[in-house]
């Protein structure tokens, strides 16, 4: 059907596909969680903002465990060297996923003040922490991250969790909470009325003002200090998978180098600053369209991560020849043609059922809605 | 060299999560269809009771799914962040159902958990029934994939080594799908699921009638438990038996290790109830057996043998003999420069090199090893035998008397004398636990039972590891012991407030805390 070449594209584009579907998707919901101790001001608001991610969250958030589950099947070393190598990074993760699941169900279940409070940072801490940790791994790919393989080729990571805490990735990081904050208020914009919507309204407006800012920074660095990777060997994308018979150099400018090659990729960052300002504008007059303006901004700049590292996926610092490619790095195209043929059956039915979930639970969260169904409600 | 440490701190801390995702996973299994169960019975009897049980028994559920999700997302990274190695050599063929299960199973459970607990009231009956149906199919879609990447670690078919990719590459999907010992896994493992949730209900509802609270909603719960766990205790015991079969055709290691059988006996091999084990001098002190059983159950004939650890032992140094044929020639054969000769004598023994990697375990280059190091590599390939053999029979003994505990309480409901029989319904009530043992146990069966190797004959687990510090590991396991311990303990508070409290739970008006006539 395709060639190997042709597949290693393809999944490239898809595993991007299920990124961006993660920060679009469970972004919305891990920003809401940001905003819970400003937005609302007292336990029943809380429960509004909760309960309007409440029946979505736990399908958002398979974005994210598929995603994983792509990235073995499509880019095993991939899988095993970026999270044995950020393996404080990724379990920090983790650890704040935790809290989502059991800080949803719990919360509401008993009516101590006191427990409730505790959920409600748990829930905060859920939505900060991998927003940012994320945000900073992507900084750090752009930067290199100091990994080699041994000849039966097992990776070895030399860095600490602290040089991940670099300055620039922490900028990336928090771009990505921005973003996923402005994200959240716009989907409370449509699901929220009154006070919630108003004060949802001014968070709006601060974070879509912060993403701008801070993605220009990030862009700023990336043209002058941040330097890039250049392949100099030439690189057969139909040779069996072996990351060690390549030549790599590390120099100034080679990331921007791209966009000069090819000016359409412009389009990625253009879509993140113009897609923010049209939330900016827009406020609570249209809060459907201020949401499809938020997701296509997060779009965009994730987009514009991924643009910005191709055809790497993980550059090494310390080994650059060593770097990972969507060329060498991918598993046999046995499996990435079966995996193709499983996502084209999958994706659509995953897609059509989640609107379909959307549509049945359309409408606004209010406080009257969650006095009537106290008991049954997160 | 690899050290030692890291393996054992990173098989305990893949073993914690593992046994802890274990601890809610039968549950979500058998809850989710006796919700379907039970929703059915209202969408078709009209019956308010019947979605009052499915609104009530679905509180339990949600309590125990949240947990689930928890440990799963764990086990999802895991792999990659402590067994890199292991993902690198056969993520080719590993990734694929996992990544399947993403896209079939995972997906749509989650998708529709959302819509089961807040669609009630915007879904017709037969919608949301529907609803319900669909969170239940992804949950047994996802056992079905996660078991058969499972069931390719323990019997690894459809595929092969690259040497230029130093990988095991897939070469036949239809195989690893219709992986004989996958089948038989997935129908064990879902019968445990299913006979967990029959006994959780059956516990519960025995402890309302004890209390003699809310008796016409426990009654029915009862009953319906009670149905439903005689007919699934004996599919888990049957396909208990099958996997039984196969363990003994494909891993005969596990299996003289689960039945301790030190030397190749005559056929057909008696079965041991109770054996004073001497794991030291490779004997058995004391034995209490039936004859013939073990032929007939590992051979299904009179006339096959059931080779002994000796046996075994002297089978597997010929393997890595074997195998260190052909990794003498690896590097040749990846740089291309091996000759024709050479290129067939690699071929010949391919399929043993998983043996030579034993080696790796005692010196740097398999290929400089000593008999001695041989001799140690090909003794490593025996699971330890006292635990493989008591767990397989505590596992065994819960099954049996799980089916009679459910048939009993069938049997007791058609007569009418269930409700006032306070032995039976104490037995029901102190039986919650055992179901999740017995599963436990049997992980532990599959799982140790396996070692050395992640994956059967090909790749150890002394090799499977990341390229961690100790100290990494050991602040992570902490930290997931420390978790996971508080957010089980916040489960078992809630679990234990909310089945004591009952339907009242529900806030309809109609059950005994709110007052409510005794429905
Ligand atoms: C036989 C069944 C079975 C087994 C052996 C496993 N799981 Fe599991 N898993 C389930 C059956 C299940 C389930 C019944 O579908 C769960 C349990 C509770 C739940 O919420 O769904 C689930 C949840 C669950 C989730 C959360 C999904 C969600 O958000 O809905 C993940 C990511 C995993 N699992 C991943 C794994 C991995 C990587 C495993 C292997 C090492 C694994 N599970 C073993
Ligand atoms: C959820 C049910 C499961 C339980 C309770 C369980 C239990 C265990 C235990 C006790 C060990 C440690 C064995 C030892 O090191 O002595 C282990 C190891 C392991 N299991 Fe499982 N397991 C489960 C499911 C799975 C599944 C579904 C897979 C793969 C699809 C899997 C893959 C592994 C791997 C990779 C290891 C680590 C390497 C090893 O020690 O062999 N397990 N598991
Ligand atoms: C007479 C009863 C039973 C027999 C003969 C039996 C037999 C077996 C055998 C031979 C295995 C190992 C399979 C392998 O290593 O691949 C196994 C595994 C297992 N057993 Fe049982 N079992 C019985 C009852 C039960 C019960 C009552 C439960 C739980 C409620 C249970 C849960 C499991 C689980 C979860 C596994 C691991 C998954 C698997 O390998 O299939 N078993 N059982």
């Amino acid at each position: 059907m395709f060639d190997y070449e042709s597949l290693r594209l393809i999944w490239w584009v898809l595993v991007a596909v299920l990124l961006i579907g993660y920060a679009v998707m469970d972004g919305y919901d891990l920003g809401v969680g940001i905003q819970l101790p400003f937005v609302a001001k007292s336990d029943d608001e809380r429960r509004v903002l909760i309960n309007s991610i409440g029946p979505f969250w736990d399908g958002n958030q398979v974005w994210l465990i598929l995603g994983a589950g792509a990235v073995f099947a499509a880019w095993p070393m991939i899988y095993a060297t970026a999270f044995s190598g950020m393996y404080a990074a990724l379990l920090l993760v983790l650890f704040a996923l935790f809290l989502r699941p059991v800080g949803f169900d719990y919360r509401s279940k008993l009516e101590s003040p006191a427990w409730r409070s505790f959920w409600d940072y748990a829930l905060f801490i859920g939505g900060l922490v991998p927003a940012l940790v994320i945000g900073v791994a992507f900084g750090n790919f752009l930067l290199g991250v100091p990994f080699h393989f041994d000849e039966t080729m097992r990776s070895f990571y030399t860095g600490s969790l602290w040089q991940l805490l670099n300055p620039f990735a922490l900028l990336t990081g928090l771009v990505s909470v921005a973003m996923l904050t402005m994200h959240g208020a716009s989907f409370l914009l449509i699901k929220t009325e009154g006070g919630i919507q108003q004060r949802a309204l001014r968070t709006s407006r601060w974070s879509a003002m912060a993403t701008i800012i801070l993605f220009a920074i990030a862009g700023y660095f990336m043209m002058h200090g941040v330097e890039g990777f250049r392949v100099v060997s030439t690189i057969d994308p139909s040779a069996p998978s072996n990351p060690l018979t390549k030549e790599v150099i590390h120099e100034a400018g080679a990331w921007m180098a791209r966009y000069e090659q090819y000016p359409l990729l412009w389009l990625a960052p253009m879509l993140g600053f113009a897609a923010a300002a049209l939330v900016l504008m827009l406020g609570d007059k249209k809060p459907g369209l201020s949401f499809i303006a938020s997701g296509t901004s997060v779009a965009g700049i994730a987009a514009t991560a991924g643009l910005t590292l191709f055809p790497f996926i993980m550059p090494s610092s310390t080994h650059p020849s060593q770097s990972l490619l969507m060329w060498d790095a991918t598993s046999s195209e046995h499996t990435l043609g079966l995996m193709l043929v499983a996502a084209a059956i999958f994706m659509p039915l995953i897609l059509m059922y989640t609107s379909w979930v959307f549509r049945v639970m359309r409408g606004k969260v209010t406080l009257q809605h969650i006095a009537d169904n106290d008991h049954s409600s997160y | 060299m690899i050290s030692e440490a890291l393996v054992d701190i990173s098989r305990l801390q893949f073993a914690m999560t593992a046994i802890t995702h274990f601890l809610f996973v039968p549950l979500t299994l058998g809850m989710s269809l006796m919700l379907v169960i039970m929703e059915s019975l209202y969408v078709t009897t009209g019956k308010e009771i019947y979605k009052d049980m499915t609104r009530f028994w679905g509180k339990l559920f949600a309590i125990n799914f949240a947990m689930g999700v928890v440990t799963g997302l764990t086990m999802e990274f895991q792999f990659g962040t402590n067994w890199a190695y292991y993902s690198h050599y056969v993520g080719d063929i590993f990734g694929v159902p996992l990544a399947i299960e993403g896209l079939m199973a995972f997906f749509l459970e989650s998708t529709m958990i959302g819509l089961f607990f807040f669609g009630w009231d915007r879904l017709s009956k037969r919608k949301h029934l529907m609803v319900t149906l669909l969170v239940a199919f992804g949950s047994n879609l996802s056992a079905l994939w996660i078991l058969i990447a499972n069931g390719w670690m323990q019997y690894p078919i459809g595929t092969v080594f690259n040497p230029e990719t130093m990988r095991m590459e897939l070469e036949n999907f239809t195989q690893l799908l219709f992986n004989p010992v996958a089948q038989v896994k997935f129908l064990h493992t879902l019968s445990a699921g299913y006979l967990t949730g029959a006994i959780f209900v059956l516990g519960i509802s025995a402890f309302y009638l004890l209390k003699k609270r809310d008796s016409e909603f426990a009654r029915r719960s009862f009953a319906v438990a009670a149905g439903f766990g005689t007919v699934v205790s004996v599919s888990a015991i049957m396909l208990g038996d099958e996997s039984g079969y196969h363990v003994a055709e494909v891993q005969p290691e596990k299996m003289a290790a689960i039945e301790a059988i030190w030397e190749t006996e005559p056929a057909p091999a008696p079965f041991l109830i109770a054996a004073n084990i001497d794991e030291e001098n490779h004997d058995n002190s004391f034995t209490l057996e039936i004859p013939y059983a073990l032929g007939l159950i590992a051979t299904r004939s009179l006339d096959k043998e059931v080779p002994g650890i000796h046996e075994l032992v002297a089978l597997n140094e010929e393997k890595i003999r074997s195998g260190l044929m052909s990794y003498a020639l690896l590097n040749q054969v990846r740089d291309k420069t091996a000759t024709i000769a050479e290129l067939a004598i690699f071929n010949e023994h391919i399929h043993n090199i998983g043996y030579a990697l034993l080696l790796k375990k005692y010196v740097e280059n398999p290929v400089d090893a000593t008999d001695a190091q041989i001799a140690k590599a090909a003794a490593s390939t025996i699971p330890k035998v006292t635990p493989m053999f008591w767990t397989f029979r505590i596992m065994v003994a819960i099954g049996f008397f799980l089916f009679l505990l459910s048939a009993y309480g069938l049997y007791s409901v058609k007569k009418g004398s269930a409700w006032n029989n306070k032995w039976l319904l104490r037995a029901a009530l102190y039986s919650i636990p055992l179901p999740f043992i017995a599963a436990e146990l049997g992980w532990f069966v599959a799982e140790f039972g396996r070692q050395p190797w992640t994956v059967y004959g090909i790749l150890p687990t002394h090799l499977s590891v990341s390229s961690l510090n100790v100290s990494d590991v050991n602040g992570s396991l902490i930290a997931f012991a420390l978790m996971y311990s508080s957010l089980f303990a916040v489960e078992l508070f809630l679990m234990f407030k909310y089945a004591r409290l009952g339907p009242s739970a529900l806030h309809t008006g109609r059950y005994h805390f709110e007052g409510g006539k005794h429905v």
